[in-house]
């Protein structure tokens, strides 16, 4: 008897360990991808006051224009960079040259030129938004003591000799510890930032990276701090002197962390600091537009007949089995259906949500004609008698009865199908709306893509800000979703009935 | 003139008119039926209501021309194309069918609203003032028949008007056939999946460059990218594998957790459970491909390398690649858990009571109940769900897609990437593709391949179910 209670709790087990495996997958799920979206969901800016000298007219402005203006301002932050090409590279590089685009609509809207200095906020680049936000090692300082003499050995070469300061010395020590990590240090003296070559003896042999070289000779005793970078040049996308430029750029107060509208507000982009999510949402809505004008009508008509007007023939028996395993083919079918009827045969352009939305309408059809007969089958057949009754014909008592009474559960049934129809990927590779759009289409027969298929493209980009930009679309994605079900759970309380 | 009518995105604008005629003839009939019935003697009555004369009359005027539309719509396209491409000149035609196809496709989507910028090719501006004015001729034609049918309809339907007509009987007729139009929509959906790989397939299969139907289906190397190998073997064997792995997952997860839901679960915690599992069947695909390919395929990757590095296992026993079989498996796996669960919830409820009370009644405990009473007299059902289950996985794609990786191999290793039949139409028909070569239309055969074994799966457990359903009903 002892064993047999023991299967018995042991199967029982079995079951709480299964549900428990479902629930904390989907927990793992969503908690992973939250987590790696929230980096997206926020960004650093880079604020510039651009002279209005440069801006004269305003309307026959051009990328290159604000480009070299953000340079030359960029070159009046850093002047001690102009003298070398590469150097100014590396600092041009930090934000992308098409960052300045929502600045040059903005002023393209103006009519008068502007007088003040404009504040520019730009776009950094990934590379640079990933380090700020601390996903590669971030920087660690440490006081070394007051600094003693600094000498000029070459070009960007210095000397900075001891100045008898015990913390000094326990700094070298540490430099010289085996022990210690491998990385980058960057020193900072009175506002200028050196990379850490060499030691020599009781001093330090510094190359100069970015920052006004104080004065050489005697440092009356400013304080010198080490930074180190945790990392390696070679093992970062970002050099020495660019995360020396970051350091002091932050200092100044040039880099602002804010709310990332362009992901809502941009279109697609080839770099993912600019690209945004606009035209997929948009794209979706036409998709979804077209894919609900076609389907619901359809579906539920169709569940009408069905239901109350099909004579018990073998035709309607056919249309039934045939709808039960249309509802179970694979979605990839149907998009082979789109690519060879609408695509190949009659020769609809490719990547229109048009298209996509009728492909996805085929998809659900089945599932809303099978909600929709489930629904007007719970409305009891004493509605229709009592209607038939008084006179009413078949399609009265249908219309006018029946189908108001089972509306919600009809209602239920096509939301439900929609938000399967929002989360369809396969199909809609087939049919092209995977090419890269750029502009928020306007109408369903223009280019788009849709969220999911966004998902997927941007999954396959190649830098790794994309993976914080998709799971951030995942999230606008599943908002969207999860709203659309709580509708239908309220909906299906609020308007459930037994009868 | 006929360029301009030829640019105008008109297709929306042909509903309006459409709607706006509908709603005239619907007053008008209604309005005259009911000045007929005032001046009528008592005790002659309208055999319908004055609305169902509008009806009759708004029918008739705007069927026909709705049918003219939808001809306009599915037909004008590829006739317009058909014509541009018999003027193009020789030298254009001769670089064969997919240069062809390319350039009419460029020419097609040039057309933007105003004026038509010159691109400095000849050929092109011409081509694509010649679509313009081509495709102005097929709507102004469109136009013309269908404010034809409209006006011819809406005196057609007047004549008959009167007193003992019987407009409501020919209105709901009309009804009831539209209603028959939208049902058998499924069906023509069928025939049409049908018809399309059907007809792909065997032009595959007579392309010079394709393949035997025996190359294809016992042919152990794939290379259609090249468009030289299309031995279709791994990817059938990848896709049964992945499949297999996710049914690991699924069967006995789904299961459990139907028997727990069904058999012990309070009601409150059941309330709970049951849309926490569901909403795994809602999360998209391509959400779940994310996550295997970004979280569980590394980690997969990792415990194979730590395996490799066992002293007791040689060094290259798995291949640990960062995309792999078993991550896709897995997560598959577990999006399959609410269908095998719910359907055999559903199956396991239907056991009438009595059964369970009987096998109580003589000592037995819960779960032997369960095991000796309640599964077997389930086990159709069950069986039926994982049938279902197994189409799922094998039609499964973005999963595969993303997480599983590209290379046609036939292995046993699970950390090894794999390929499907799945992702190779995916790869196939992604991008431009001309349906000429035998690359693309391969992608057809495999859908027709996966069609076939899905349908057998659904068609056996849809039996099953329903069979099942009469049984204890």
């Amino acid at each position: 008897m002892r064993r047999r209670n023991q299967a018995e709790r042991r199967f029982k087990l079995y079951g709480q360990i299964a549900i428990g495996i479902a629930v904390s997958f989907l927990a793992i799920l969503l908690i992973s991808i939250s987590f790696r979206a929230a980096s997206a969901f926020s960004r650093h800016m880079l604020v510039l006051d651009l002279e209005p000298a440069v801006l004269t007219e305003p309307s026959e402005l051009a990328v290159t224009d604000l480009n070299l203006a953000v340079r030359a301002e960029l070159m009046s932050q850093f002047p001690e960079l102009s003298d070398d090409r590469v150097e100014r590279a590396e600092l041009y590089a930090m934000t992308p040259r098409l960052a300045v685009l929502p600045l040059l609509r903005e002023l393209q809207e103006m009519t008068v030129p502007p007088q003040a200095p404009i504040a520019a906020r730009l776009a950094l680049s990934d590379d640079v938004n990933l380090y700020l936000k601390g996903e590669i090692k971030t920087h660690r300082t440490v006081p070394v003591g007051d600094a003693g003499r600094l000498a000029r050995l070459s070009t960007g070469a210095y000397r900075l000799s001891d100045a008898d300061q015990d913390n000094f010395i326990a700094f070298q020590d540490r430099l010289a510890d085996p022990g210690a990590p491998s990385n980058d240090i960057l020193i900072s003296l009175s506002g200028a930032l050196f990379e850490l070559a060499d030691t020599a003896g009781a001093s330090l042999i510094l190359n100069h990276l970015a920052g006004p070289v104080p004065a050489l000779g005697e440092q009356a005793s400013s304080p010198v701090n080490a930074i180190f970078l945790g990392s390696e040049t070679a093992d970062r996308p970002l050099s020495n002197r660019q995360i020396a430029l970051l350091i002091l750029m932050d200092d100044a107060g040039m880099i602002e962390r804010r709310f990332n509208a362009s992901l809502f507000t941009n279109a697609d982009s080839t770099y993912p600091e600019l690209a945004g999510a606009a035209a997929a949402i948009v794209g979706s809505l036409f998709t979804m537009l077209i894919t609900a004008i076609f389907a619901i009508p359809v579906g539920i008509f169709a569940a009408i007949y069905l239901e109350e007007f099909a004579p018990k023939s073998r035709l309607t028996s056919v249309i039934e089995v045939n709808i039960n395993n249309l509802a179970a083919v694979p979605s990839i079918i149907f998009g082979l259906l789109g690519a060879a009827v609408f695509l190949n045969t009659f020769d609809l352009p490719r990547s229109i949500p048009l298209v996509g939305g009728l492909v996805l309408g085929l998809l659900v059809l089945p599932t809303i004609i099978i909600a929709s007969r489930a629904a007007l089958r719970s409305v009891p057949p004493s509605m229709r008698e009592a209607a038939l009754g008084l006179g009413a014909s078949k399609t009265q008592a249908v219309f006018h009865h029946v189908l108001p009474l089972a509306a919600p559960g009809i209602l239920t049934g096509a939301i439900i199908a929609m938000a399967r129809a929002l989360g369809e990927t396969a199909p809609l590779l087939l049919i092209g709306m995977v090419a890269f759009v750029s502009d928020v289409p306007t109408s369903p027969n223009d280019e788009a893509t849709v969220l999911p298929v966004l998902i997927y493209k941007w999954f396959s980009g190649s830098e790794r800000a994309w993976e914080p930009m998709t799971a951030a679309v995942i999230i606008i994605l599943l908002t969207i979703l999860i709203a659309m079900n709580l509708i239908a759970v309220l909906l299906r309380r609020r308007f459930e009935r037994r009868w | 003139m006929l360029q301009t009518l030829g640019q105008l995105p008109i297709g929306w604008l042909l509903i309006a008119p459409l709607a706006a005629a509908g709603f005239f003839a619907f007053s008008f009939g209604r309005t005259e039926i009911g000045e007929l019935s005032i001046g009528s003697t008592i005790g002659a009555r309208l055999h319908s209501q004055p609305n169902y004369h509008g009806y009759f009359l708004a029918f008739c005027t705007i069927l026909p021309a709705a049918l003219v539309f939808l001809g306009y719509l599915i037909f004008s396209e590829s006739f317009v194309r058909e014509t541009l491409r018999s003027e193009l000149p020789d030298y254009l035609l001769a670089q064969g069918p997919d240069q062809v196809s390319l350039f009419v496709e460029r020419v097609a989507r040039y057309i933007g609203n105003g004026p038509i910028d010159s691109t400095g090719n000849v050929l092109f501006d011409a081509s694509v003032e010649r679509y313009a004015v081509l495709k102005g001729q097929a709507r102004l034609i469109a136009i013309m028949i269908a404010v034809i049918a409209a006006v011819g309809g809406f005196f057609l339907g007047r004549r008959p008007l009167n007193r003992s007509f019987p407009a409501r009987t020919y209105v709901e007729q009309t009804i009831t056939a539209l209603l028959f139009v939208c049902a058998a929509i499924a069906i023509v959906t069928t025939v049409g999946i049908v018809l399309s790989l059907v007809y792909e397939t065997v032009r595959f299969f007579s392309l010079p460059d394709g393949p035997g139907v025996f190359e294809f289906l016992f042919g152990t190397d794939w290379n259609a990218q090249t468009g030289q190998n299309f031995g279709a073997v791994p990817l059938f064997f990848g896709t049964l594998m992945i499949a297999l792995l996710a049914m690991c997952v699924a069967v006995p997860v789904g299961l459990f957790s139907a028997i727990y839901l069904s058999e012990y679960a309070s009601p409150r915690f059941r309330s709970w459970v049951k849309p926490i599992l569901e909403l795994l069947a809602g999360i998209p695909t391509v959400v779940y491909g994310f996550f295997a390919a970004t979280l569980i395929a590394p980690l997969v990757r990792n415990l194979a390398q730590w395996i490799n590095a066992l002293p007791i296992t040689p060094d290259n026993l798995l291949a640990a690649q960062p995309t792999n079989a078993l991550a896709a498996g897995l997560v598959m796996g577990v999006m399959i858990i609410p269908f095998v669960s719910s359907l055999s919830d559903d199956v396991i409820n239907a056991v009438p009571q009595p059964l369970r009370d009987g096998a109580l009644a003589v000592g037995a405990t819960q779960s032997e109940t369960i095991k000796q009473i309640v599964l077997p007299a389930a086990f159709p059902g069950i069986v039926a769900a994982v049938l279902l289950a197994v189409s799922r996985a094998i039609g499964e794609t973005m999963i595969v897609v993303m997480a599983a990786g590209g290379r046609a191999l036939v292995t046993l290793d699970p950390t090894s990437d794999i390929t499907t039949v799945t992702y190779q139409i995916v790869s196939l028909l992604t991008g431009d593709t001309a349906f000429d070569s035998a690359k693309t239309v391969s992608a057809f055969a495999l859908g027709f391949a996966l069609f076939g074994i899905t349908l057998v799966f659904n068609v056996i457990a849809l039996r099953v179910v329903k069979r099942y359903r009469e049984a204890y009903d």
